[in-house]
């Protein structure tokens, strides 16, 4: 017998006592006991087991024991199903009470209820309190539908309860209304597709009606639902803009970066031109500056917002940099994004106050601050050219203090400034290498053995520094190993003659007695690239550095447009899109700014507009496959400033190496490496040849020489998939030849390189006739269009969808991978017209059961019209026929790869649905030849 | 939207625990206690995620309010309601301490059910929740409930809920007083950051107007103040009217207003006009930047003798009216963490060494404007190999002065009733203007 067994009987009387006075005739004892109750299962003991004693006293007419049965119901009612639907005639009832406090009370509770069986009997009660005639039933059974929803989202849709849910948004009381826009988001939201929260100008009316009268919740409700909506033209934008301005005075925070977030967003549609762009640019920044005065943990969120805000428009706070000073007594958290801010909006300007203030905080308690006090003035000096000469000074005194972390952050920092002023500081040196035994942490010891490789030359005795971390090579950690063997080659290259022993060394230690891959492949290219070719290696390894850019940690482009779409929310604090925190669908929605439209310039609604391909030929990006190779490259490319300069010339110059295997064994195709240049005439050869005969043909027979038809460009490779790259694309053919017309766009930071191309096999062989060619870097922001010939004869592979192609595109950051589906009419050859006598003989010699009909509706053109249109895409019709009223064509096509398509074509004049009968050996083809036709003649 | 709400004391215990949503389950109370309250380290956010879920946490004294969810969900929202919780809860029973909440967990569990459906608030001001949200808060050992619901006629029912949902949900109707008074108080707070040269690094004001309306009926409000731009835009007909009050209107950074107050009407009009609610409220908040008047000029000079010894003097100069004075000055010399003794020398009030708190406090009772004061200090400080310099925390000041720093004066509050049989003249009106120090602070 254990003691164990003492403490449950004490509970089990605890809870037989508790059952004898629920039981009780006395009203004053029963609720006394039902309050006892609730305290345990507060504190987390189980009570359930008091479940039907507690359901017992439901009924009574004091509200007070009713809410607390209720409370209770809610908590138990789940691992007690059965028992709880004894409390269903009890809800019933109340629902029908003539104090509209119980009915709302009632519907309010049973909707927490997560019990099958009390569903049901839910929705009877439910509808009834939707149209219920006091508007505080209404607004508790608005939010019941959210939660019935939540339970059982089939049943809502069943009983209609979306449609009244809709109603409710014309309802005459504004707190319904905010409720009823709080559930239909929320059930929007998990059904991306559904189309519920249908935002047109009549109903955005309404809303902005019910914003200036509603509770300070419900316009939060409001602003948020406000902000998804997209206004066809920039004058409703505005006109909403307008609208909501007013709430930035509101005294609730959330309710001012609410509509913070709606200006935002539709600004964009403004043109700056416009005076009234300057107004609310003018109008947003006071309310942001009093969001500072609020409560800590608001300004926490208010300053984590005004982050994202200061890197999407600057200029609204641009004058407002006192503000954002440390106060001695701010929680850490907000000290540490107020620095973050500062430095974001460190100007020339400003310039001397911010590094005032920078001084001090370095000399502040708390080491996250000190270090990111000390890391921002060397941001300052790489922001501000002026004011480098001071930062670098401010940073020399520091380093005399000797705080152990204030040098290390400091020594950081001066790497950077080496990197973006060459030639200019390098006086300090001396001071730097004083401190080369206190440093511990790896990015110092890193950033330190850069600069003694870098600088070799000038430090007499940087044999023996580097020789001193040689020690301990493999306690390092990689960071420093890596940039310890690069900085050794470097002084190799530099000093031959003394240091050939430990250029050996280091090798070998890279080489031989390290299991890091990343480390080992280092090694060995340098050791090749000096056994072959010194001079080659001098020209790599010491290559001129490029500039590393003014402005650190930004928030990519696409991410940032994104987040501005979810100021004031959790998104917006963790700067992380919701699906990255969010469990499930909720967060899977991507949310994008409006597109500038202009009123006078189009009609068309935006969804349209933008979207150049049918949804169906959506591209997919293929996943994963390539993260691996992708992380090799990146690995020590590193943060833009502070990754180390030797680094990234020579992973660039292994990439190709690493690339051309890589992507061999990754995706099997055709050598990557070898240059397809030799065989490009030849291939193009004949298409060609054919190409210039048809011209005669087609001129003879059209007259149309503008050869088939091009799909409007679709993204292929979305920027958020790539790193920032992204790529529209279309097919085309032209005389014969067939091209891959590429939009390169650089969404990114950095400057993207060395380009290539390659695809999968694929099941007509398409493969690039010639290698990408991407003359000049693409900067940041810019785009470029390419067009990539392509001939048929790669290797095959037979894909499903049968037109799928998988392609492969590296640039210097990364290898991305997507898939599309061409239109099969780019394989049309110019030959394809078929002798009458042959295509009857072809006819009748396909079987049966090869023959496909297919039926091509709404196309308003007529015989001749479809003719002149189907053999400028390389369909030709080769014989004509009219059958009782109706113009039978008769048409033939071939492939690249030598495959016939037979085609017979039946219009009925007057009717504008065709049908389409297709005979082929390979029937498979079938399917995308009707698409082409549908292709071809609908646009 | 919030998924839960819980209360836990010091120690990590659950005095309050309420979930809203299925996605929320026991173990996130016990995650939170263990990851925040018990964390080794300082909290470094007000907001954490612990797997996929996200915690809102609020202190007021040692009680932690932690909001909790799994979705994307408005978090300047979800602060903005722990906060109004708070002070809900604070309407009904005083203060938020482990004894209140205890003694009152019914009611609060009833406020829950009251201003959270399924994590979305609802209608949270005080004076419409006390209208049906009845249980008197207990602030003491004794017992009483008073519950009345079930006693009000459906007159009156259907009032309640009308003003929970309606437009007007901060008052009720048919409030009768027989003297009809309301008062007003400008109630600034004046910060400062100062360099140890006498350079303001940065000032503001921000301010608060609060409001006590004892007055009968549905009132309509209209408050007036110097404003610069209603000044200006006024002055345009006369410009006599310009030349006097120019000078005395004040520029208004940015300002915000409780709920009652028409935004629309004053984003077109400038005008502030309301209904306000009864009893006391906060009508808006303000903030300036320009002409303030900052009342007191603290001059430091620190200069350390050797190794171990520190010397200091600090003036303190009043910058206002000889007629007004200031109240409760306090200044604060941070002291050395080594420190191991202290002589003062104060020409006025009294002055003392804190050990605990590392610092000389040297308090005056009252000091008429245009005044100067001076204070010396030698402090001795224990020899230490601590290679790290004494960080110097600025020196801080708190004071109350009779006037507001900003310059803001009130010009006018006008009440029209029109349906009472009372006029503007027959509102007995009370304005006060208090300026204290916020955040003042003197680098040394």
């Amino acid at each position: 017998m254990t003691d164990s067994k003492y403490f449950t009987t004490t509970k089990k009387g605890e809870i037989f006592e508790l059952k004898a006075e629920l039981n009780s005739d006395k009203k004053e004892k029963k609720k006394e006991a039902v309050k006892k109750v609730i305290a345990s299962m507060t504190v987390g003991k189980d009570v359930s087991a008091l479940f039907p004693d507690v359901v017992n006293c439901m009924q009574t007419d004091n509200l007070e024991l009713k809410k607390l049965v209720y409370l209770y119901l809610m908590n138990y009612a789940k691992s007690q199903p059965d028992m709880a639907i004894m409390a269903v005639n009890t809800f019933v009832k109340d629902c029908e009470d003539p104090n509209p406090l119980i009915r709302a009370l009632a519907v309010r509770t049973m909707g927490c209820i997560r019990v099958d069986k009390i569903t049901e009997y839910l929705c009877e009660p439910l509808r009834k309190c939707l149209k219920d005639e006091d508007p505080y039933v209404r607004k508790t059974a608005a939010v019941c539908v959210a939660k019935l929803h939540d339970i059982n989202a089939q049943l809502v849709e069943d009983q209609g309860f979306l449609d009244t849910l809709k109603d409710l948004i014309s309802d005459s009381n504004p707190m319904v209304v905010a409720n009823a826009v709080a559930a239909l988001s929320e059930i929007a939201e998990s059904h991306p597709s559904s189309n519920l929260l249908d935002l047109n100008p009549q109903s955005i009316n309404k809303l902005l009606t019910a914003l200036n009268e509603c509770t300070e919740w419900g316009q939060i409700f409001i602003l948020d639902c406000l902000a998804n909506y997209t206004p066809k033209d920039d004058r409703e934008a505005q006109s909403i803009c307008e609208r909501v301005t007013p709430r930035l005075s509101h005294a609730n925070s959330a309710v001012v970066l609410s509509a913070v977030k709606v200006l935002m967003k539709f600004m964009e549609m403004l043109s700056k031109d416009l005076d009234y762009y300057g107004t609310l640019l003018k109008k947003l920044a006071p309310p942001l500056v009093t969001l500072l005065s609020a409560e800590p943990e608001l300004q926490y969120v208010a300053l984590r917002n005004i982050n994202l805000i200061v890197q999407k428009r600057p200029e609204i706070l641009k004058h407002e940099m006192k503000v954002f000073f440390v106060k001695y007594n701010d929680p850490i958290y907000v000290k540490l994004e107020k620095l973050d801010i500062m430095i974001r909006l460190a100007s020339q300007a400003n310039i001397a106050q911010v590094l005032a203030e920078l001084k001090e905080y370095a000399t502040e308690v708390d080491v996250d601050f000190v270090r990111k006090a000390v890391r921002a003035i060397g941001r300052c000096a790489i922001k501000v050219e002026q004011s480098a000469e001071r930062c670098v000074s401010t940073l020399l005194d520091l380093i005399q203090t000797k705080v152990n972390y204030v040098v290390q952050e400091a020594i950081v920092v001066i790497k950077d400034i080496f990197r973006k002023y060459p030639n200019k500081y390098e006086s300090v040196i001396a001071t730097l290498c004083e401190n080369l035994d206190s440093l511990d942490e790896p990015e110092a010891r890193a950033a330190m053995i850069w600069i003694v490789g870098e600088y070799a030359e000038r430090i007499d005795n940087a044999d023996e520094l580097l020789e001193s971390f040689l020690e301990g090579f493999h306690d390092e950690s990689t960071q420093v190993q890596l940039q310890l063997l690069t900085a050794i080659v470097k002084l190799f290259l530099k000093k031959p003659t003394e240091t050939q022993e430990l250029v050996q060394q280091v090798l070998s230690l890279a080489t031989q007695d390290s299991d890091n891959p990343d480390l080992r492949d280092r090694g060995y290219i340098y050791w090749r690239l000096l056994s072959t070719d010194p001079v080659a290696a001098k020209e790599v390894v010491l290559a001129e550095k490029p500039l590393i850019s003014e402005e650190t940690d930004l928030i990519e482009p696409t991410l940032l447009d994104e987040l501005i779409c979810y100021i004031g929310t959790l998104a917006s604090v963790y700067h992380k899109p919701p699906g990255a925190f969010v469990e499930g669908g909720r967060g899977a929605v991507h949310k994008s700014l409006p597109p500038r439209t202009a009123s006078s310039e189009s009609t068309e609604s935006p969804e349209t507009a933008p979207a150049g391909a049918p949804s169906g030929e959506q591209p997919d990006v293929i996943p994963a496959q390539g993260d691996l190779l992708g992380d090799l490259l990146n690995l020590d490319l590193g943060p833009p400033v502070s990754g180390p300069p030797l680094a990234t010339s020579s992973v660039q110059m292994g990439a190709v190496d690493l690339l051309g295997g890589g992507l061999d064994s990754l995706i099997g195709g055709p050598n990557f490496v070898t240059p397809p240049a030799a065989t490009v005439p030849a291939n193009l050869g004949a298409p060609m040849g054919s190409g210039l005969s048809d011209l005669f043909d087609l001129t003879s027979g059209v007259g149309t020489l503008s050869g088939s038809y091009v799909a409007p460009k679709a993204i292929w490779l979305p920027a958020m998939k790539a790193k920032g790259l992204e790529i529209l694309g279309t097919f085309t053919r032209q005389v014969g030849s067939i091209s891959m017309d590429l939009q390169l766009t650089n969404k990114a930071l950095q400057v993207m390189t060395d380009f290539a191309i390659q695809f999968n096999r694929n099941s007509f062989g398409l493969a690039p006739a010639a290698p990408l060619q991407v003359h000049a870097p693409l900067s940041p922001n810019q785009t470029v269009e390419i067009s990539l010939p392509l001939n048929t004869v790669g290797s095959v592979m037979k894909m499903e969808p049968l037109n799928n192609l998988q392609v492969a595109v590296k640039n210097n950051i990364d290898v991305f991978y997507f898939s599309t589906l061409y239109p099969l009419h780019i394989l049309f050859v110019e030959d394809g017209k078929m002798d009458r006598q042959i295509f009857l003989a072809t006819w009748k010699d396909i079987p049966n059961e090869n023959e496909a009909q297919f039926q091509i509706r709404d196309c308003p053109l007529n015989a001749e019209a479809v003719s002149s249109r189907l053999q400028s895409s390389n369909i030709f019709t080769v014989a004509k026929r009219n059958v009782e009223g109706q113009d039978m064509l008769y048409q033939s096509l071939k492939l690249t790869n030598g495959i016939w398509v037979l085609a017979e074509l039946r219009i009925q004049p007057g009717n504008p649905n065709f049908m389409l009968s297709l005979k082929c050996r390979a029937p498979e083809v079938s399917q995308h030849v009707c698409q082409a036709y549908e292709t071809i003649l609908k646009n | 939207m919030i998924g839960g709400l819980f209360i836990y004391n010091h120690k990590g215990e659950v005095l309050i625990s309420r979930v809203y949503r299925d996605d929320i389950g026991r173990n996130a109370v016990d995650a939170f206690r263990v990851n925040v309250i018990h964390a080794r380290q300082q909290v470094r956010s007000p907001v954490t995620n612990i797997a996929r879920t996200s915690f809102f946490h609020v202190k007021r004294s040692n009680i932690w309010l932690a909001a909790v969810t799994k979705q994307n969900v408005n978090a300047a929202m979800v602060f903005e309601f722990l906060y109004k919780m708070c002070d809900v809860m604070a309407a009904y029973f005083g203060k938020i301490s482990e004894e209140n909440i205890k003694n009152n967990f019914v009611l609060i569990y009833e406020l829950l059910d009251e201003i959270l459906d399924f994590g979305y608030p609802q209608n949270s001001e005080t004076g419409a929740l006390k209208t049906f949200i009845t249980q008197q808060g207990i602030k003491s050992q004794a017992l009483h409930w008073s519950c009345g619901l079930q006693h009000q006629t459906k007159e009156e029912q259907s009032q309640i809920t009308s003003q929970v949902t309606g437009q007007i949900g901060w008052r009720r109707e048919g409030i009768k007083y027989r003297r009809n008074e309301l008062f007003l108080d400008v109630l600034e707070s004046v910060n400062l950051l100062m360099s140890p040269q006498g350079q303001v690094l940065s000032a503001h004001v921000s301010g608060r107007v609060v409001m006590k309306s004892y007055l009968s009926g549905m009132p309509e409000c209209k408050f007036g103040m110097n404003d610069k731009i209603v000044i200006e835009k006024q002055g345009k007909g006369t410009a006599d009217e310009t030349s006097k009050s120019g000078k005395q209107s004040i520029a208004i950074d940015d300002c915000t207003f409780h709920q009652c107050v028409r935004l629309s009407k004053f984003d077109s009009e400038r005008s502030i006009s309301f209904i306000p609610p009864d009893g006391e409220f906060e009508l808006m908040r303000y903030r300036t930047t320009k002409d303030i008047i900052l009342p007191f000029r603290v001059i430091p000079l620190v200069r350390e003798v050797g190794r171990t010894k520190l010397e200091v003097k600090v003036v303190i100069k009043s910058n206002f009216k000889p007629s007004l004075l200031a109240q409760k000055i306090e200044v604060r010399i941070p002291t050395p963490l080594n420190t191991s003794g202290v002589q003062v020398i104060c020409m006025k009030g009294k002055a003392k060494y804190k050990a605990s708190e590392n610092a000389i406090v040297w308090k005056i009772k009252r000091m008429a404007g245009m005044k100067e004061s001076q204070i010396s200090a030698e402090i001795e400080l224990l020899p230490t190999n601590d290679k790290k310099k004494w960080a110097r925390p600025p020196i801080s000041m708190n004071f109350e002065v009779p006037f507001a720093p900003s310059g803001l004066k009130v010009r006018y509050l006008k009440v029209f009733e029109p349906k009472l049989n009372y006029s503007d003249h027959d509102v007995i009106k009370w304005v006060r203007y208090i300026g204290r120090s916020g955040i003042y602070e003197t680098r040394c």
